[in-house]
């Protein structure tokens, strides 16, 4: 099954551990992950489904390309890491 | 004595009056949170706080208890974009970047909850911020077309005005998107502010009520038929509800700023924090300044007891300065800057105190009872 990593630093906001999910599209996955918490999708994807700008998630060692396309299938023993592009001051 | 709450790059901070003259930080919450507007509810002592994470969006805390204990609420947010029709193509993003603007209804309805965000939209809550229903009508105006962001990536909702004596009746103001009324709860709105002139335009449009910078609207609460406006150039006011506006002598050289606030029982009363101009934004001649009127924006007062004035590059603004709750002939203001200057006035601006603290850039002041 993949598992679902959130950074540390969206944990301050929202608890958020690793979640170990059946495996699927990118985007079933981190909504199935999602569950975790019920504002935790609404931190990582805007009210459009998209990644938000300033968040980065990676499938295993990979950035995804598109922040609005994450139709890519995922398999098991897949990791997705969702974590903060770095910006702000 | 009322509480002050300050909305930070960095977190809120609570400030509140030890005695006379003494005023300290004595909370801070939402450390390192950059926060765009702190508003308590004189209704039911709720406090909502409208932060804007760098990664991870627009976020609404709420407290029952003055802090002690927060809540996150929805958000406002936008319905799926629509990929066909005259909106598929929309070059304004449908993603609530930042509230703006957030205000409580009418003192017969509670849980009435008004939001104003960035890309300029007004969503309106029932339920004490449970939930949000944007305003439909006005976000498929297709007159939004024509505006513009002013300083900011996209126009923005900065200001919306409830009437207190009709709830009905709400009046906001965009940068840059002019000023509009709903008289039935957000349902229809209709584009007013006639009056205003945006000499940095081309002249055949300049005078164009839908794409004027109005930086700031204040509503008389005794006399909502007036309202105030500081525009990007100079400062208004309307006697007929914001359907007409007249443009008010310069504070200062410049007649540049950004908030306004008027009196709430005097309606030729009124406030403002002048700047040097839109292209330089501190204090004139680096020395801290409030103007009042107190004759319907014929004359000005410049005040500055207590602020500083030298080498004070300080903007104020759109929600930097507000007034304490009060029914009584008392006026206490409290200032903030972008640099982290706090300023609190007991006697209406005649003096200051600076508050002993070196806090992060304010983007908006608000008073809890």
């Amino acid at each position: 099954m993949p598992v679902v990593t959130f950074a540390p630093q969206l944990q301050r906001h929202v608890p958020c551990p690793p979640q170990q999910v059946s495996a699927g599209t990118l985007d079933a996955v981190l909504r199935a992950a999602f569950l975790a918490a019920p504002m935790l999708e609404r931190y990582v994807l805007d009210e459009q489904g998209a990644v938000r700008k300033h968040v980065a998630v990676f499938v295993n060692n990979e950035m995804i390309a598109k922040r609005d396309d994450l139709s890519q299938p995922l398999a098991d023993g897949d990791a997705v890491w969702v974590i903060q592009a770095l910006s702000g001051g | 004595m009322a509480t002050l709450l300050l909305a930070t790059r960095k977190g809120v901070f609570v400030v509140a009056r030890a005695a006379a003259g003494q005023w300290a930080v004595v909370e801070h919450h939402f450390q390192g949170d950059a926060v765009t507007r702190v508003v308590a509810d004189g209704r039911d002592g709720a406090w909502y706080v409208a932060l804007r994470h760098g990664h991870y969006g627009v976020k609404l805390q709420k407290s029952l208890d003055r802090g002690a204990r927060w809540t996150e609420i929805p958000a406002p947010a936008f319905p799926k974009k629509p990929d066909q029709g005259p909106w598929a193509n929309d070059e304004t993003p449908w993603t609530v970047d930042q509230v703006w603007a957030l205000a409580p209804g009418a003192a017969h309805e509670p849980g009435v909850l008004w939001a104003g965000c960035m890309p300029a939209a007004v969503f309106r809550s029932a339920d004490s911020g449970a939930s949000w229903q944007l305003c439909e009508r006005f976000w498929l105006d297709e007159r939004r077309k024509a505006w513009m962001g002013g300083g900011n990536d996209h126009p923005g909702m900065h200001s919306v005005c409830v009437d207190p004596h009709d709830s009905r009746q709400v009046t906001v103001a965009i940068s840059c998107g002019g000023v509009w009324r709903t008289r039935d709860a957000g349902a229809s709105w209709a584009l007013i502010g006639n009056g205003f002139d945006a000499p940095y335009l081309p002249p055949e449009v300049a005078r164009d009520p839908n794409t004027q910078d109005v930086h700031c609207i204040s509503i008389c609460a005794a006399q909502p038929d007036v309202i105030w406006a500081q525009h990007h150039f100079g400062v208004y006011r309307s006697v007929d509800g914001g359907i007409n506006f007249t443009r008010r002598s310069a504070p200062m050289p410049g007649d540049f700023g950004f908030v306004i606030v008027a009196d709430p029982i005097n309606a030729l009363r009124a406030w403002v924090v002048p700047a040097v101009s839109d292209a330089n934004r501190y204090a004139i001649d680096g020395a801290m300044c409030v103007c009042r009127t107190d004759d319907g924006g014929k004359s000005w007062q410049q005040l500055r007891s207590g602020l500083p004035q030298r080498h004070a590059y300080h903007l104020v603004y759109r929600h930097g300065l507000a007034l304490a709750p009060t029914t009584r002939s008392e006026r206490v203001l409290a200032m903030a800057s972008t640099t982290g200057g706090v300023w609190i006035s007991e006697d209406a601006g005649d003096h200051w105190q600076t508050l002993d603290a070196a806090l992060p850039p304010v983007a908006a002041v608000g008073w809890a009872a």
